[in-house]
């Protein structure tokens, strides 16, 4: 067989970050070829490299498609080729049809003028080649998640296929739809289309995969052969490394009472009630303690996180939260603060700051009154407090009206914990702390966590960076489609046991 | 953004730093980079002036007449009380459509309850305060705790209220008002010193007033100084600050030439004081304009939005009614025309003013600003007999002027 897409040494840098750094990847014409690693791995921006969204010029190296060099500028032109990407998010219009959404943008028409019988006939040819029994007249909002998931197919054959890349395709589907479209790629095999795969669930790729590419920190680690049949454990392997270096700041924990207790929360969707996003999850965290939770992104933690800081996710949440052996009352954000709570939140930009307004304004949101004299703000003591907290952490900025919106990502972070740790609570939930920062400023958090606990507070880390939860926690629990699935001393785990974790409570699940 | 910034003419002094062509000296170098920063407050202000010396010269100096300039506050009072509230909803991230009708409904209540019930005016006045608080209420009860769109919900009492006025007048004109009830919008402050020629009361009014801001601003700047956050150069405090007093005994001094503050000058410069000092140095204006910056972010940090959305409207109504008081006293008469159109007058005076669409932006003292820049032009244009046809236009092309220069100004700064 040859080679259908060769992508050479490919090298993309962003701004203080290499996301990929001489990448190879060389897929077979004909074969499903599966790429995994763990978030942030470079999956995502070396499909985004191939599919033109980055264009070419802003990343060094070569792609070959069908042995000729490409030079995409758009992910319209890696289109024409026949390279096409589905998103773990799908894009289609909900409240169109399916027949539409089929031929968005590459309408069936007649000098503007829509041929609805040839939309409707082509679209109908299109969803029985997937397999998907469906009017092409049915709303898109009407399908399930699966279904919609084949007509994100259909609409990729429209545009006449010949690679097709699946990001994260059975993430958000049961068991039986991951099967339905785990045999549609083989189906596609026996035809002649070749694909890309990228997933987390390693059992789907021994099942379906011809090869497997290993990405870990933006480098191909490995190409692996499944005819010479590979085991999820050499996987894993790669997929984590090894070697945890001096990346994280020694500490000697000092463990005292229980701070938190949380029995039996479930926590529903608040679209789809019928889906339970958490499930069951009892856990404790202690005084000086750093407790971390590992899983995959969508296992549910931070659904569980804001969940539990005032009901600021889901419906329905049941269960009990207890803080310093008291039943606590954590039902609106500003109960959950007054009861010592505090979440940090994974996405910063959305949930975190104000991002139009100064440093001097943002550090004191969640805890306004301390600068007031009653309702009156104290501008000089609001200053005073924003100045502290900029030279405490270290924030990088022109002073403290600078407004959040220009700051980098590891400043803007250091202002949200300044704000939390202004709230002064004594169990503090941080939801992926360092995503999208640089390695210098990773450590300054680390930092302000290992003091945090050594001042006697109780730390929760959420994280999908493995080797991190492993540098700064003392136990972990390992959540997994909103269960907790195993727990474990930090001395004792390892980032194979916790992807073995995750992936035998899929299959269990399965 | 800074506190007690009122009026000013800052930009005069860039000018002359300019013309003076020496800025190597530090303290001008300073001023004018920290003006550049600040161009947005001080633009408006540059405006306003730029606009009354247009008109002051193009009216052979009617514009500025102390009877003209009177008139000027009184045919203003009610879009500038209005323009207050709506600020606040706008920072929220709301919009209010419906104030326009509600200044009418509140002006037919007053009449029907004053001159058809001969209800006692100071009782009547109130219930009417009452009535636009709980019409705001109703109003930001399903924006805030039902997520239905301000747009909607105000659009939908707009036409409500635009109705009830015509229902509660039976179509009809109501009034006179008694001559007391009158007196908030037609009358002065009297002089108690009795000046002959000159209303010295009211001079001395503002005299202590003017002085008073000049107090607070240097108390706040030593404030800073002491904290290490002035961030405003010296030369440019003095400045601004000085222009600020002159400016404001200038006008007293108009208006006392002719017959005095009028009352509701007075009734507007308590608002504008209030609901700076609420929306800049009070916890409750900090969390206003967080909701409006980034309502899942403030919500994340403890701020109750949506009871603070509903306050925001109920709030909004009142100062609505206020101002539908203050319009049907000005009148003489409730009519069923009343308000109509105002909420376009108001909402274009708080984005001339530099409000963002996009809430969490903008302040007191522009939106005011914004609403004399509407008010002047109105004023002006007809003094020079302009023909309403044309005055809409040149109205819509200064909105629009505002509005890019902001987003432009926000781009350059990026």
């Amino acid at each position: 067989m040859a080679a259908i897409l060769e992508m050479q040494a490919i090298t993309k840098e962003f701004p203080g970050v290499k996301a990929l750094d001489g990448v190879t990847l060389a897929v077979e014409e004909g074969e499903i070829h599966a790429l995994v690693g763990e978030n942030g791995a470079g999956k995502s921006t070396l499909m985004k490299v191939l599919s033109g969204v980055y264009p070419h010029g802003s990343y060094s190296g070569r792609i070959l498609f069908d042995g000729q060099e490409k030079r995409f500028q758009a992910i319209a032109d890696s289109e024409r080729e026949g390279i096409v990407i589905i998103h773990q998010e799908l894009a289609l219009v909900p409240l169109l049809s399916v027949g539409e959404n089929i031929f968005l943008g590459n309408e069936r028409a007649r000098r503007g003028v829509i041929d609805w019988r040839e939309t409707n006939a082509r679209a109908a040819e299109l969803l029985a080649q997937v397999g998907l029994r469906e009017h092409p007249e049915t709303k898109v909002d009407d399908l399930g998640l699966g279904k919609q998931q084949l007509v994100e197919i259909a609409k990729a054959l429209s545009k006449n296929v010949r690679l097709l890349i699946l990001d994260e395709p059975t993430s958000s589907l049961n068991e039986q739809d991951s099967d339905k479209l785990l045999e549609l790629l083989a189906e596609f095999r026996r035809r002649g289309v070749t694909s890309i795969l990228i997933s987390h669930k390693l059992n789907e790729i021994s099942r379906v995969a011809d090869t497997v590419t290993v990405l870990r920190d933006g480098a191909a680690v490995a190409r692996l052969d499944c005819a010479d049949g590979i085991s999820e454990d050499e996987i894993i392997r790669h997929m984590v490394g090894r070697g945890l270096e001096d990346r994280y700041p020694p500490r000697s924990p000092r463990i005292g009472e229980v701070a938190m207790e949380v029995r039996d929360w479930t926590v529903r969707h608040p679209l789809h009630p019928e889906r339970k996003a958490v499930d069951r999850v009892g856990f404790h965290v202690r005084r000086g303690e750093v407790l971390g939770i590992a899983g995959l992104m969508g296992a549910g933690r931070t659904e569980l996180a804001m969940s539990l800081f005032g009901r600021s996710w889901g419906r329905d949440a049941t269960g009990e939260v207890l803080i310093d052996g008291a039943p606590a009352d954590t039902s609106t954000v500003a109960r959950a603060i007054r009861a010592g709570l505090a979440y940090v939140t994974e996405d910063r930009k959305t949930y975190g700051l104000v991002l139009d307004e100064s440093i001097r304004r943002n550090v004191p949101l969640a805890k306004l009154d301390s600068i007031a004299d009653g309702w009156r703000v104290d501008p000089a003591r609001e200053a005073a407090l924003a100045e502290r907290y900029r030279a405490r952490l270290n924030i990088k900025s022109a002073s403290i009206e600078q407004e959040c919106v220009n700051l980098s990502g590891g400043n803007q972070q250091k202002v949200v914990l300044s704000k939390w740790l202004h709230a002064d609570p004594e169990i503090l939930i941080l939801d992926e702390p360092t995503r999208g920062i640089d390695v210098g400023a990773k450590f300054e958090i680390y930092c302000v966590i290992r003091d945090l606990a050594a001042a006697g507070k109780a730390v929760v880390v959420i994280s999908s960076e493995l080797p991190e939860l492993l540098g700064i926690t003392d136990r972990l629990h390992v959540m997994n489609e909103g269960r907790f699935v195993a727990e474990m001393p930090t001395a004792e785990a390892s980032q194979e046991r916790i992807m073995a974790a995750i992936v035998k409570s899929s299959r269990e699940a399965a | 953004m800074t506190e007690t910034t009122a009026p000013g003419a800052e930009p005069s002094r860039a000018e002359r730093t300019r013309a003076d062509g020496q800025p190597a000296e530090s303290q001008l170098g300073g001023s004018l980079r920290y003006l550049r920063r600040h161009l947005r407050e001080f633009g408006i202000l540059f405006a306003l002036i730029v606009i009354m010396a247009f008109f002051q010269v193009a009216t052979d100096g009617i514009l500025l007449k102390p009877v003209n300039l009177t008139n000027l506050v009184l045919q203003n009072s009610y879009i500038v009380i209005m323009a207050i509230g709506m600020l606040l909803v706008i920072v929220c991230g709301h919009i209010d459509l419906s104030v326009g009708s509600v200044l009418g409904f509140i002006g037919a209540l007053a009449a029907v309850m004053i001159v058809q019930w001969e209800i006692p005016f100071l009782l009547a006045g109130l219930l009417c305060l009452i009535a636009g608080a709980l019409i705001g209420a109703a109003q930001g009860y399903w924006v805030a705790y039902f997520g239905i769109p301000s747009f909607i919900v105000t659009l939908a009492g707009m036409l409500v209220f635009k109705g009830l006025t015509l229902w509660a007048l039976a179509g009809q004109s109501v009034g006179p008002f008694p001559e007391a009830f009158r007196l908030i919008s037609s009358g002065f402050v009297p002089d108690l010193l009795g000046g002959e020629e000159l209303n010295l009361f009211s001079l001395l009014l503002v005299v202590a007033v003017a002085a008073a801001v000049l107090a607070i601003a240097v108390r706040t700047r030593r404030r800073q100084v002491a904290a290490g956050a002035a961030d405003e150069p010296l030369a440019f405090f003095v400045a601004k600050n000085l222009l600020i007093f002159a400016a404001l005994v200038w006008m007293g001094w108009l208006m006392a030439d002719f017959r005095g503050l009028p009352n509701v000058f007075i009734v507007m410069a308590l608002l504008i004081a209030i609901y700076s000092f609420v929306t800049s140095r009070t916890t409750v204006g900090r969390r206003i304009y967080a909701i409006g910056g980034n309502a899942k972010a403030a919500t994340l940090s403890g701020i109750n939005a949506k009871r603070l959305t509903f306050l925001t409207f109920a709030n909004m109504g009142m100062l609505a009614a206020l101002a539908g008081v203050v319009f049907a006293a000005r009148l003489n008469t409730a009519t069923p025309k009343a308000g109509l159109g105002f909420e376009l007058d108001v909402i274009a005076a708080v984005f001339i003013g530099g409000a963002s669409m996009s809430g969490g932006v903008g302040t007191v003292i522009g939106a005011v600003v914004g609403a004399f820049i509407m008010g002047v032009m109105n004023n002006g244009m007809s003094i020079l007999g302009i023909g309403i046809d044309w005055q809409q236009v040149i109205k819509g092309l200064v909105l629009l002027a505002a509005v890019i220069f902001d987003v432009m100004n926000k781009k350059k700064g990026a």
